[in-house]
């Protein structure tokens, strides 16, 4: 198995500076990153990739029951720095995908050094005693909202888009093509990454952790950034004047700049 | 309206007056009032989605006060829970990376409460620097449009439904299938030897053919020793085809196996078949039959000749074909059909055979395959015996393959079952070989 066409793994910057892992979030592929990363790049080794599924990647790699858990995306983590032969890379993941990088972390300690968790949630849903911001029914409500919006993905152009990972400009003429998802792979990526709960995990966090969140942001709310903050032994929280769930499109600057002072502390 | 030639018609300067008249009207609509009152929402947001702007028909679609709207609420406030979900995962990074998004399914919520299905576009609006500046949106309402997609994917979950549950079936029907198919060939073999036994000094050969696809066949023959060096053999037809055929055929063979080792005489064979088979089909109300040729031979030797002691319920006669070539009719006339009357009449008749003289047995699924361009005619006996003829001298195998090669011509036509058996004198009896086709 290609891991790198299956992954769509993209690698920019300099080559032999610290490697920077960005793994994107449920919605869009890698191409979340854009503006952030020429930033990163100018002295970092940056490795992007789509998680099998979203974006490039190989589709008929997919499977619902792997792709059902967050251990199965973790092992696109892992594989994909196996295949690189990582070592200590920092993981910088959006959204759920921070949970990702905690499980990958745990699962291969030697290949993840340092993690930046970018507007973090482990729990979406509310439990007791905890406020995740949404109830159950809310996330049925996205999935309809799934349903009822394709984004520019038809079946017909689905092999297109996604069979051609050494042609990318295919993929991004097309209007929406970077959260355009095979609505039966969106559905089980949705479910997953809103019905996880992965708070019981990030005690278990032990390398240096940067946790990202946004002054307004309904995805993942103030309560929710620091309950990480709080959770993760020796993290540091920041607070971006930013609003929404995505601050790596919303404020690209602040964003970089927290990243890379997070980045040049590590050395 | 167009404009033709010169010296239009007074009518149409008419139509052209009415139409400047609706012109007028129209653009001293003023564009404040066209943005208000559009049949569409508009609102205007600044880059975080705080609300800069907002037309009348929207407000009126979600029942807000325009005070408690501008700078005060961002465009995810005025969405759905899930609208929200959807909103930061999808919309805004689209926008974001495309500066423009279009037609977008989203559900709004009004004050009291209700939902409201909204198709949205927005585009970014850029300052001279390319910084974005604030993002236009319009708003359609769509409610009648998503219940039209609801009933689609309602019904595609249906037909996805449907489909599974039809893929099921058919699984299921084929593992079905697989289960009776092995068990009718069990059944199949109870009906016919599998290899014909090795009779000294003769030659033996069969062929089989069934017409029904579950390969159960209304034709069926045997041989076997009768333990005082004699052997016993029949050939025979039951009435009907498929399975209730296949269990008359199974208690016809298995009564003349049975009958031939208390009484071999040929007569006494067929006549207990005729007892046990009126009494079990036609005594009850479902008259079934067969016609069989049932027969002993006794191989010959120390200068006795090979003879054949043959008795025919009506079936059609047997045949030698003799060493020097000729074939005899071995009629049996007066034999009745096996089965139908308490008391059948049975025919017999004897011959003896020579090195170099096959007897040959078969079933009319030969001599009634339907031949000629239209299917019309039956292949019938003259032919047979015709093409027997040309044949004659022949060994058992020989017969039997020439013959083989003759039901294989009649393609389509071949559509009854049809069985042959062949015993056969070898003109040095040096090595008696049982050759036998395994039943098909």
């Amino acid at each position: 198995m290609d891991i790198r066409r299956r992954n769509n793994v993209r690698i920019t910057g300099a080559a032999d500076g610290p490697v920077v892992l960005l793994a994107h979030g449920f919605g869009c592929d890698q191409n979340m990153w854009r503006l952030v990363e020429p930033a990163l790049a100018e002295r970092h080794r940056v490795v992007a990739f789509d998680y099998v599924g979203s974006g490039g990647s190989d589709l008929s790699a997919w499977d619902a029951e792997r792709y059902s858990s967050l251990r199965g995306y973790a092992r696109d983590v892992v594989e994909i720095c196996e295949e690189l032969d990582l070592r200590r890379a920092v993981f910088v993941g959006h959204s759920v995908s921070a949970m990702v990088g905690v499980l990958a972390a745990e699962a291969a300690p030697e290949r993840i050094g340092a993690m930046a968790m970018v507007t973090p949630s482990p729990c979406y849903v509310d439990d007791d005693g905890y406020r995740g911001g949404f109830a159950r029914e809310d996330i049925d409500e996205l999935l309809d909202s799934l349903e009822s919006n394709y984004l520019g993905w038809s079946s017909a152009m689905a092999p297109v888009i996604m069979g051609n990972p050494e042609r990318p400009e295919l993929g991004q003429e097309l209007t929406n093509s970077f959260c355009a998802t095979d609505p039966d792979i969106a559905r089980v990526f949705a479910r997953t990454t809103f019905l996880s709960d992965s708070r019981d995990d990030l005690a278990r966090v032990n390398v240096p952790t940067l946790v990202m969140e946004c002054s307004e942001d309904v995805i993942a709310p103030r309560e929710v950034g620091a309950y990480v903050h709080a959770a993760i032994p020796g993290s540091r929280l920041v607070t971006l004047d930013a609003t929404g769930h995505c601050p790596q499109l919303s404020a690209p600057e602040a964003t970089a700049r927290e990243l890379l002072g997070f980045l040049r502390d590590l050395q | 309206m167009s404009r033709t030639g010169e010296g239009p018609e007074p009518s149409r300067d008419g139509d052209r007056d009415h139409t400047h008249v609706a012109f007028s009207a129209l653009l001293e609509d003023s564009a404040e009032e066209l943005y208000e009152s559009a049949p569409c929402g508009y609102l205007s947001t600044l880059m975080d989605g705080t609300i800069a702007k907002i037309n009348t028909t929207l407000l009126n679609w979600l029942g807000l006060d325009r005070e408690d709207v501008v700078g005060r609420r961002r465009f995810v406030d005025l969405l759905t829970v899930g609208g929200k979900l959807y909103h930061e995962t999808h919309f805004a990074p689209l926008l974001r990376m495309q500066g423009e998004l279009r037609g977008i399914a989203l559900e709004m919520r009004t004050a009291r409460g209700a939902r409201l299905a909204v198709l949205v576009s927005s585009t970014v609006k850029f300052g001279s620097e390319g910084d974005p500046l604030l993002i236009r949106t319009s708003v359609f309402d769509a409610s009648d449009r998503r219940a039209y997609e609801e009933e689609l994917l309602r019904r595609r979950k249906e037909a996805e439904q449907a489909r599974a549950e039809a893929e099921a079936a058919h699984r299921q029907a084929e593992a079905d299938r697989q289960r009776l198919a092995d068990a009718l060939a069990v059944l199949q073999r109870s009906l016919l030897p599998e290899t014909l036994p090795r009779l000294p000094g003769v030659e033996t050969a069969v062929h089989y053919h069934t017409a029904s696809p579950d390969r159960l066949g209304g034709d069926f023959y045997d041989l076997f020793p009768l333990g005082d060096g004699r052997w016993a053999f029949f050939l025979g037809d039951v009435c009907g085809k498929g399975p209730e055929a296949a269990s008359l055929t199974s208690l016809t063979r298995h009564t003349l196996r049975t009958s031939a080792h208390h009484d071999p005489a040929p007569v006494a064979a067929l006549t207990t078949l005729n007892t046990v088979l009126h009494e079990r089909y036609s005594a009850s109300g479902d008259p079934r039959y067969c016609t069989v040729v049932y027969g002993v031979l006794e191989p010959g030797g120390e200068g006795r000749p090979t003879t054949v002691q043959l008795a025919s319920g009506g079936h059609p006669p047997a045949l030698v074909l003799r060493a020097g070539g000729g074939v005899d009719l071995l009629p049996t006339p007066g034999g009745l059909l096996v089965g139908v009357l308490p008391n059948a009449p049975v025919a017999t008749t004897r011959t003896t055979l020579a090195p170099g003289d096959t007897l040959l047995l078969y079933t009319d699924g030969l001599t009634e395959a339907r031949t000629g361009p239209t299917r019309a005619s039956l292949y019938g006996e003259d032919a047979l015996y015709a093409f027997l003829a040309a044949q004659a001298p022949a060994t058992a195998q020989e017969l039997v393959t020439a013959l083989t090669g003759l039901l294989k011509g009649f393609g389509e036509g071949l559509d009854d079952d049809a069985a042959l058996l062949a015993l056969g004198v070898p003109d040095t009896p040096a090595h008696p070989l049982p050759v036998s086709d395994p039943p098909r």
